[in-house]
């Protein structure tokens, strides 16, 4: 087993770029004064001629990576997730989406775990507005290992890719030393047979929390890490259905066109089975420490325990 | 350039003109009179300026022409076509279900374009990262984009520019077709761009300012542009909207209108006598 590592995914993947700008010489980082927040100033201090940093101006940065891709670059576009994908939306359409350009958007955090900088830097629609994007395939790793294989990942597939990051650090629980990230699959993390639990980013580590407090309950649950929310792993749902019957859903994201729309259409449309979903539900976040948030939100293990519970009928 | 050149030049521009008149008629929409306006500087570029080969038009080394007022495609389209990047015949399909020609510019389909446009002021930004690719690549490419006046109401324009000047792009020329009309009426009652030279200047900018419809104006600041170091050029060339077809000359109307058969064939005619008096010059 590898080191247990307790690391914020954006920190990963400052760290993840620097190892692969050697492999891949086309890689070239862009961010738009965010550099320190988002750490690609990691690649910025090893790398500084491939670094760009774009001032305070997102729409253009994404603009100028789609100029790059043009010219045979793979563009890391790095902001806030607010304004990397929400800002900016139109020119990831229409610059990069529709020509399908080899750029990487990369929106930092993510989320309502920002904490004290409040709803206008809480991003919960990111995912929605990104996977609704013809060919647009959207990460959102869930630690420091997965995080450091989705880079891997989205620097080897040509075409455009979402990758969602968070501010906060989580205690890795993926194995480094055998970890297979494979771009579309999810990953089962726990079987079960009464219930699945279907988690990705930051959630997962809290709904591995939540299984093992199921667990002494004599609740046998479930537990699918999808890091990959497009293209999603259907097989995975949907034998998931078949064989637990319910599923529950996880997300640090707006319950509207994030992880859970996507399962439940996979299961609307294959197999239909009940699905609940937990997120934040239509509101805005606001200030206040991350872990606070979060609980406030009902983005934690235990109510991820409870919504399980009463999902069974308990 | 010589006189035999540039007598090759105007015919290229009203061929150009006969494209967007015989493309825009037979999709029954699109936008003629900024593609019309912009007619010497299309040819310009494709007959004279732009190393492109139509037989690779992914060369790696060629220079880069972003149309960022892309809704003036039927002037790129009838350039590329009367290149040879595609049969002339597709500028009849335009817009068609199924045509390759799109209503605007469509990297991934169309050979010739280098870059899909059409949402204004994103040109910019895009020509800004072929132009810094170039750089970061020591490649010798330059890299030009046509802009209008009125998406120069656009705030990503001043982004790019901005960007532009900090990184020193000398290798991007921009070129505003300044045709002083846009859909909403004058561009100086709608949105106010002026000054825009001094604009581009507070940017960085190396600036001219041109008749954008004279092939020796053009081909003057091109070459001026050539010479420029440690700073992105922009050209700023007065154009009449419309050019070439008198009814739709300065006329705010012809900016996203269609003629009918009749204003086709009164556009044609007009057009093609002025290819016959350049040709029998």
């Amino acid at each position: 087993m590898s080191e247990m590592v307790k690391k914020a995914t954006r920190e990963s993947y400052g760290m993840a770029l620097t190892e692969l700008a050697e492999q891949f010489p086309q890689i070239v980082v862009l961010d738009a004064d965010l550099a320190e927040a988002t750490k690609t100033a990691m690649f910025k201090k090893k790398y500084p001629g491939r670094f760009i940093d774009c001032g305070i101006a997102e729409c253009n940065m994404i603009g100028v990576a789609a100029g790059l891709a043009a010219c045979g670059k793979i563009p890391f576009a790095t902001s806030f997730a607010m304004f990397a994908a929400g800002r900016a939306y139109e020119q990831v359409r229409n610059s990069v989406a529709y020509p399908k350009l080899n750029v990487k958007i990369v929106g930092s955090h993510a989320g309502i775990s920002v904490g004290e900088d409040g709803a206008t830097h809480q991003c919960l629609e990111d995912i929605a507005l990104m996977r609704e994007l013809p060919g647009m395939v959207v990460l959102n790793p869930s630690d420091h290992y997965e995080m450091k294989a989705a880079v891997k990942a989205a620097a080897e597939h040509y075409g455009p890719v979402y990758i969602r990051l968070g501010r906060l650090a989580v205690e890795s629980f993926n194995n480094g030393d055998d970890y297979k990230f494979e771009l579309g699959k999810g990953i089962t993390l726990r079987g079960g047979k009464d219930i699945t639990i279907i988690a990705t980013g930051l959630m997962v580590s809290r709904a591995l929390e939540a299984v093992k407090a199921l667990e002494k309950k004599g609740i046998d649950a479930r537990l699918i890490n999808i890091h990959t929310i497009k293209p999603i792993d259907r097989d995975i749902i949907i034998k998931a259905a078949k064989e637990t019957g319910k599923i529950v859903t996880v997300e640090e994201h707006s319950v509207i066109g994030g992880l859970g729309d996507a399962v439940s259409s996979v299961l609307c449309e294959e197999y239909p089975a009940p699905v609940v979903k937990i997120g934040v539900n239509d509101q805005f976040g606001h200030s206040g420490p991350a872990d606070d948030l979060l609980e406030q939100y009902g983005l934690c293990a235990s109510h991820i325990e409870e919504v399980t519970e009463k999902a069974l009928g308990k | 350039m010589t006189k035999e050149e540039k007598k090759e030049l105007q015919v290229a521009a009203c061929k150009i003109r006969k494209g967007v008149i015989e493309g825009v008629h037979a999709a029954k929409s699109g936008h003629p009179g900024g593609a019309l306006s912009s007619a010497e500087i299309f040819a310009y570029l494709y007959f004279k300026e732009l190393r492109v080969d139509p037989a690779n038009p992914k060369d790696a080394d060629r220079d880069r022409f972003v149309l960022s007022k892309g809704h003036a495609c039927p002037g790129l389209y009838a350039a590329l076509a009367l290149k040879g990047y595609f049969p002339w015949d597709e500028l009849k399909k335009l817009r068609h279900i199924g045509a390759m020609l799109q209503g605007h510019p469509d990297m991934k389909g169309t050979p010739g374009v280098d870059m899909s446009t059409g949402s204004l002021g994103q040109g910019v930004s895009a020509a800004c990262g072929m132009a810094l690719a170039g750089k970061l690549d020591g490649k010798g490419y330059r890299v030009y984009s046509l802009l209008g006046d009125g998406e120069l109401e656009e705030g990503e324009v001043w982004e790019a520019s901005m960007f532009a000047g900090h990184h020193k792009l000398d290798n991007l020329c921009l070129i505003v077709d300044n045709n002083g009309l846009q859909i909403d009426g004058p561009v100086s009652e709608v949105g106010g761009p002026e000054p825009i030279d001094e604009k581009f200047k507070a940017f960085g900018f190396d600036v001219q300012k041109i008749n954008g419809n004279s092939l020796d104006d053009i081909e003057k600041s091109i070459e001026h542009a050539k010479t420029v170091k440690g700073k992105p050029s922009v050209i700023i060339a007065s154009t009449v909207k419309g050019k070439g077809v008198s009814y739709m000359e300065n006329q705010v109307g012809w900016h996203g209108k269609a003629p009918n058969d009749e204003q086709y064939e009164t556009a044609m005619c007009e057009l093609n006598k002025q290819l016959s008096e350049l040709e029998a010059e």
